[in-house]
């Protein structure tokens, strides 16, 4: 059957609703207005507000009440409307559902499912668009993942579920209008392992999220022009799967990441990390990223779309790391 | 209230054991047995004494950083507590969390939170738990007055409120955020209308007074479980230590220190139940607390530490 990501979304949810009487969701305008993005539309009048609970604008408070709800047994997803939103949170996600486990000699479990929309490219500016998916991946006790596919939008939910621990999700909003055609019982996802989405020889673009569909067109740009790219989808954005990574640099010698977030500190810099200390032998030339531009975002979409990563940055930079050695070779004094 | 022989008898124990025990923790620290932050209890005790032994074994606990006695009030083992501050395998976190970190699952003592005001959230979320769940029970929080300054403490108590949730929200008014003192702090200084003001029932009670507060606290627990809706207790207090064993107590005269600890909620009360105990009584909850805490501070010795192996355990589910 066809169905938008967003459907998807909505049915991962509504499956979620009727197989656990203890699921219920929490978040702003998730009821009556049917969510900001429409994801939880008609869930309200199918599963009643006690289910489906409207909270006010007060995002510590009701990520701080799933937190309270989940340690009490319930099995809350909570919605943040955006990342941007989701740091009046922090501390209840930092301080208390990510640390909770731990701090309590593992007594105190947190089976506790964040949602929250990121990302750019709907001229909402500063302060309704920015990749922070890096600040949760920096945090023990955090599962965090990033379906870029209609199909994982459909099957990680449920996955996550089975987790008796935190697990924020990060939806793309530049992905929710994408379709797909899907089997009718949806596959179980492994969150364990990043995805190859192409497979290729001549260089690993490593990517996930909203920036998966760009990575996908510079690769069908570079395949025009003779060059064959394997592309690399990490899904789960902590804990990394380094293997999968590994294992493509093995067979291609060259990396470009690609990352919505801001480069200084970013989850590509982890990436980049993790390849140096486990792959430095196996490259032939430096890693290459592309982020979004060091700059709050602008509103004009020329500006817009500057800031961000996209197919001719990745095709660029592609095009710099398989152009290195001959770059090097003519330096190389006469 | 006047509480007959056995009540009072429970009470001035409860507070007793409080006391004690952090007159340990105290001489501890300073043998360097303990580390971290410490913060005391002392001259509080009569809230935790009033408050906690009102609550149903069901109903859910969490507290701040400030949290010792309530942790023992509710039944965490002296034991535990002890090789928790001595960060050992045999705490309560399993040396994980320490003074401001205690926890006990079985107790349905959920901390232990040390950031101001962040225990509240998680209270309103334990309550609509048990409210969906049918098991009629409620949840009790524990702040202080500093916490009314914070953007949660408004946020989980409007929350409550509009959710109809059975919550207990005990203020803890020791008319200090730290080292700043209450007017200093706060355009509203009686908390409690604070709470009136997100249309919670909320009433100023003598924190000083263990019969006040159990009287208050009995009364709320009952209404708030009838009600499935939040109630709110402001406790005038005082405490008697510095903030935490790092706090030269600037900021505060020495006189007003004295006064309050003319009130000292023990002494006063021993006065006060006085036809229904007597000297002896008095000896002999010393003598039984006494034992108590050489046997608690004796299973922290001999606890192990945990082993360093096991560094990343419990960061995650296995």
């Amino acid at each position: 059957m066809k169905l938008t990501y967003r459907d998807a979304m909505r049915e991962a949810l509504r499956e979620a609703l009727r197989t656990d009487p203890n699921v219920i969701l929490i978040g702003e305008d998730i009821g009556k207005y049917g969510g900001t993005y429409a994801v939880t539309k008609g869930l309200l009048d199918e599963f009643g507000p006690e289910r489906v609970r409207d909270a006010p604008l007060s995002e510590s408070a009701f990520v701080g009440a799933g937190v309270g709800a989940a340690i009490a047994g319930m099995r809350p997803i909570v919605e943040v409307m955006t990342v941007n939103f989701s740091l009046l949170a922090l501390d209840q996600i930092v301080n208390g559902a990510a640390a909770l486990r731990h701090m309590s000699g593992g007594q105190i479990e947190v089976p506790l499912v964040i949602r929250m929309a990121t990302g750019a490219g709907r001229q909402v500016a500063a302060q309704h668009s920015h990749s922070l998916e890096n600040w949760y991946a920096h945090v023990p006790g955090l599962r965090v993942l990033a379906p870029a596919t209609v199909a994982d939008a459909r099957g990680m939910l449920a996955v996550a579920l089975r987790e008796r621990d935190p697990v924020v999700i990060f939806e793309h909003v530049q992905l929710y209008g994408d379709e797909d055609e899907l089997a009718p019982a949806p596959a179980a996802v492994d969150l364990d392992h990043a995805a190859i989405r192409r497979p290729g020889k001549d260089a690993t673009i490593i990517t996930y999220g909203g920036s998966l569909p760009r990575a996908l067109a510079a690769a069908t740009q570079l395949a025009q022009a003779g060059i064959d790219t394997e592309v690399i989808d990490l899904r789960t954005l902590r804990p990394l799967d380094g293997d999968t990574l590994v294992a493509s640099l093995t067979r291609t010698h060259r990396a470009v990441i690609v990352d919505e977030g801001w480069r200084t500190g970013s989850l590509a810099g982890e990436v980049a990390a993790l390849l140096g200390e486990r792959a430095f032998w196996e490259l032939d030339a430096p890693i290459g990223r592309v982020c979004s531009a060091e700059v709050p975002m602008p509103y004009a979409k020329h500006l817009e779309l500057a800031a961000l990563p996209s197919a001719e940055r990745i095709v660029a930079a592609v095009k710099v790391v398989l152009a290195c050695p001959e770059d090097r070779r003519d330096e190389t004094p006469k | 209230m006047t509480p007959t022989r056995d009540q009072a008898l429970a009470m001035l124990r409860a507070m007793t054991r409080i006391r004690r025990l952090e007159e340990r923790c105290a001489e501890d620290y300073a043998a360097g047995k303990i580390r971290g932050f410490l913060h005391l209890y002392i001259g509080e005790e009569a809230i935790a004494a009033g408050v906690i032994p009102a609550l149903h074994a069901k109903d859910a606990i969490i507290g701040t950083y400030r949290e010792h006695g309530h942790a023992l009030l509710r039944g965490v083992s002296a034991d535990s507590i002890m090789a928790e501050m001595y960060g050992k395998s045999g705490g309560c976190a399993r040396g994980r969390g320490g003074s401001m970190h205690l926890f006990s699952r079985e107790h349905r003592f959920y901390g232990g939170h040390a950031i101001v005001g962040g225990g509240l959230p998680v209270a309103v979320g334990v309550a609509l738990a048990d409210k969906l769940r049918g098991t009629g029970a409620i949840a009790c929080v524990f702040f202080g007055d500093g916490a009314a300054a914070e953007g949660e403490f408004h946020e989980a108590l409007n929350l409550a409120a509009l959710w109809k949730l059975p919550v207990l929200f005990v203020c803890e008014n020791n008319r200090y955020a730290m080292g700043t003192a209450l007017e200093r702090e706060h355009a509203e200084p009686e908390i409690h209308k604070l709470a009136a003001s997100h249309r919670i029932g909320a009433e100023a009670i003598d924190g000083m007074d263990v019969l006040a507060v159990t009287e208050a606290a009995t009364q709320a627990i009952e209404r708030v479980r009838e009600t499935s809706a939040p109630w709110f207790l402001e406790c005038a207090t005082y405490r008697f230590r510095a903030h935490s064993m790092f706090d030269p107590e600037l900021y505060r005269d020495k006189a007003e220190v004295e006064t309050w600890k003319k009130r000292d909620p023990i002494a006063a009360f021993t006065k006060r139940a006085a036809d229904v105990i007597g000297e002896a009584d008095v000896a002999a909850i010393e003598a039984e607390v006494t034992a108590e805490i050489a046997k608690a501070c004796a299973f922290a010795e001999a606890s192990p530490p945990e082993p360093v192996e096991d560094l990343l355990l419990d960061v995650r589910a296995p």
